[in-house]
């Protein structure tokens, strides 16, 4: 089974046609991406520079990584975002208790983890498309900060809780960003290395095959669900300790953004194939195209459109090639 | 009396109703039909536009740029207004849908001649189109005295006691039922969403039918852009941000599929009057306005759990992407 199953992403095809992969397609865009972005702007190549740049999507790019793995399974969560907000208003109350850091990361994480929970059951225990329930969820999650806060804000956060989105390891090295580089390292593992990975594209691949062939598909979804949540849960410590405050738009629309990055780091949106790799240079791809254009002074908006352009460019591209190699002549 | 109940668009509109006396309770001015008119006129574009996602819907696909086609037509119509007040309004609206279309059929020939999930290319489309409504108006807003007088009171013109607006739905509504259930175009796409393999099997190009869908809804949201604006008499980028999902919620509280193939015209428009009577109910008896979004959450999710015991499937059928892929 192992064997068989070894390198399901690419069919066994020579060198060339490796080099053609997803990743080294986006690995080459990203260097190109690099090197306009330093000519473009001076102040591009400077490490702090990046290093600051880098907090506007390691948050994102943390979901990221269990997103790829439910999207891999055939499944979907567009709730992330809303679990984001939950979490943090949650370690918001937790904080005016006047409670310590540990105590309030403790709050984020399991409310993250109930969230996912919840979807988890719903998807698996009723059998309803995840789309649909996340889209419930996703106006529940952020419907239930909505009550809660209201318009106000909250800010009682301790002072060492600052760390987690502010403070450095080494150097420029933030917390956030080397967190980022171990999970994904995690993460890999988990998905190219362990039983657990391999299942997570049987699945995606043909679930009822998967589960004709004794996997607990219910239990397995129902596990990438909660991870799903509790990673929510973590990038919610993150983006509160960063930002120092909760408002319930907090994350707002980052559901798009975290899902147009697993896509674009080749992560097939129907399930069953798609690296952490790939998603791991997609997060930097547009990290830095969305630095590069803040650099030239291009308004967010205007970026939501390079990025949707991008989001399908990079899908059509392949297609399009593909169409074009496979033309045969009329017989 | 029990097989009446079990009807899904029977009990959504007892459910309506009741909800309706409810909220009579506690105030009755609710009830008046001047009152009712006015929530089925608040309504109306969320019917219409969930009446054109239905369609989507039925193909097995997904149209989450509605909302953003919906802003960039209402801003082009009303900046078009304001350069050219002079000319017709019928006209604008004209250049709207067409507008409307022209973009839907983008997201339809992405699904369909490059086999693009639906999710990603809307998803794409919605960033794209919000941002050009920000690059046309360089994120200025258009504001009722620029605009005609034509151009915001036509859909306020009552005629027969019933607001244009209203009058537009209704015609819609009917419209959709005869295209559902007496045209041909119509009763393909239900079978090309309930069973691409067989429809294939039977000579309905699938993917042809999906790109029909996602102009119809194009052409909708083209409607709305105007009918949005003009009611609300301002158009800014922002404009109906995030109705995608409500337009969604609208759908499943009516009894469409995600899976495809499953969906009525009368489902999806009481859909829509649950979905209204709720939002206009929440001020009236006294609830915050930040309730609302929870509470359209959570009647999403009973209303699909509630969905999820009829829809069932019990097999599946295996060679279904191999044939799909074969076309």
């Amino acid at each position: 089974m192992e064997k068989i199953m070894h390198k399901p992403l690419l069919p066994r095809v020579s060198l060339s046609y490796r080099l053609l992969s997803w990743e080294f397609f986006l690995l080459l865009i990203t260097a190109a991406v690099f090197v306009i972005n330093s000519l473009a702007s001076p102040y591009f190549l400077d490490p702090w520079n990046l290093s600051d740049a880098s907090f506007n999507f390691v948050e994102k790019a943390i979901v990221a990584l269990p997103v790829a793995m439910l999207i891999i399974s055939r499944e979907i969560d567009l709730s992330i975002a809303s679990i984001i907000a939950l979490a943090s208003v949650a370690m918001g109350f937790v904080a005016q208790t006047g409670a310590g850091s540990p105590l309030i990361m403790l709050a984020g994480l399991g409310v993250g983890l109930l969230c996912g929970l919840i979807n988890g059951l719903l998807v698996t225990r009723f059998q309803i498309p995840s789309i649909v329930v996340t889209i419930g969820t996703m106006s529940l999650f952020r419907g239930i900060s909505y009550i809660l806060l209201g318009d106000t804000v909250m800010k009682d956060y301790p002072q060492d809780f600052a760390y987690f989105g502010q403070g450095y390891v080494y150097a420029m090295f933030s917390f956030e960003f080397v967190l980022f580089l171990v999970l994904a390292l995690v993460f890999y593992g988990l998905l190219h290395k362990t039983n657990f990975g391999r299942r997570t594209y049987a699945i995606g691949n043909n679930p009822t095959a998967a589960f004709y062939s004794g996997i607990n598909v219910a239990r397995h979804r129902l596990i990438l669900f909660v991870l799903v949540g509790l990673v929510c849960g973590l990038a919610a410590v993150l983006l509160t300790s960063r930002l120092g405050s909760t408002r319930p738009t907090i994350a707002l629309g980052w559901e798009l953004s975290i899902i147009t990055m697993v896509v674009l780091g080749g992560v097939n949106i129907m399930g069953g194939s798609g690296t952490i790799a790939g998603v791991f240079i997609a997060v930097f791809l547009m990290g830095l195209v969305t630095f590069g254009l803040g650099l030239i002074n291009v308004p967010g908006i205007v970026m939501s459109i390079i990025i949707g352009g991008m989001l399908i460019g990079v899908i059509a591209t392949p297609v399009l090639l593909k169409k074009f190699r496979n033309r045969k002549p009329a017989p | 009396m029990k097989t009446l109940l079990q009807n899904r668009e029977v009990l959504l509109a007892v459910l309506i109703v009741v909800l309706a006396l409810m909220v009579g309770l506690v105030t009755h001015d609710f009830l008046l039909p001047s009152n009712l008119l006015a929530v089925y006129n608040d309504t109306s574009i969320l019917i219409i536009l969930a009446l054109g996602q239905m369609l989507v819907i039925l193909t097995r696909c997904i149209d989450l740029s509605v909302a953003a086609n919906l802003a960039l037509t209402g801003m082009v119509v009303a900046m078009l207004n304001s350069a050219y007040p002079e000319v017709a309004v019928p006209l604008l609206v004209l250049a709207g849908a067409l507008l409307g279309l022209i973009l839907g059929m983008i997201n339809g020939v992405l699904v369909w001649k490059l086999g693009i999930p639906a999710i990603v290319v809307t998803l794409g489309t919605m960033s794209i189109y919000r941002g050009i409504v920000f690059l046309l108006s360089d994120g200025a807003w258009v504001n009722a005295h620029e605009m005609s007088g034509a151009f915001v009171s036509i859909p306020r013109t009552e005629l027969l006691g019933i607001p244009v607006l209203a009058w537009v739905s209704v015609i819609v509504i009917a419209v959709m039922v005869h295209f559902t259930r007496q045209r041909r175009l119509g009763r393909e796409i239900y079978a090309a969403g309930n069973n691409p393999t067989a429809a294939f099997y039977t000579g309905i190009q699938v993917g042809r039918l999906q790109f029909v869908a996602f102009s119809i809804s194009g052409l909708l949201a083209g409607l709305c852009g105007y009918l949005w604006v003009s009611r609300y008499a301002v158009a800014y980028v922002d404009v109906a941000a995030g109705f995608e999902l409500q337009v969604i919620a609208a759908c499943v509280i009516g009894g469409v599929s995600i899976m495809g193939g499953i969906g009525t015209v009368q489902g999806c428009v009481l859909g829509a009057l649950f979905l209204g009577v709720i939002n206009n109910a929440l001020p009236v008896i006294g609830v915050s306005p930040f309730w609302q979004m929870a509470i359209s959450g959570a009647v999403i999710v009973i209303a699909v759990i509630a969905n999820a015991k009829s829809e069932r499937k019990t097999g599946r059928i295996i060679l279904k992407k191999a044939a799909l892929q074969s076309h």
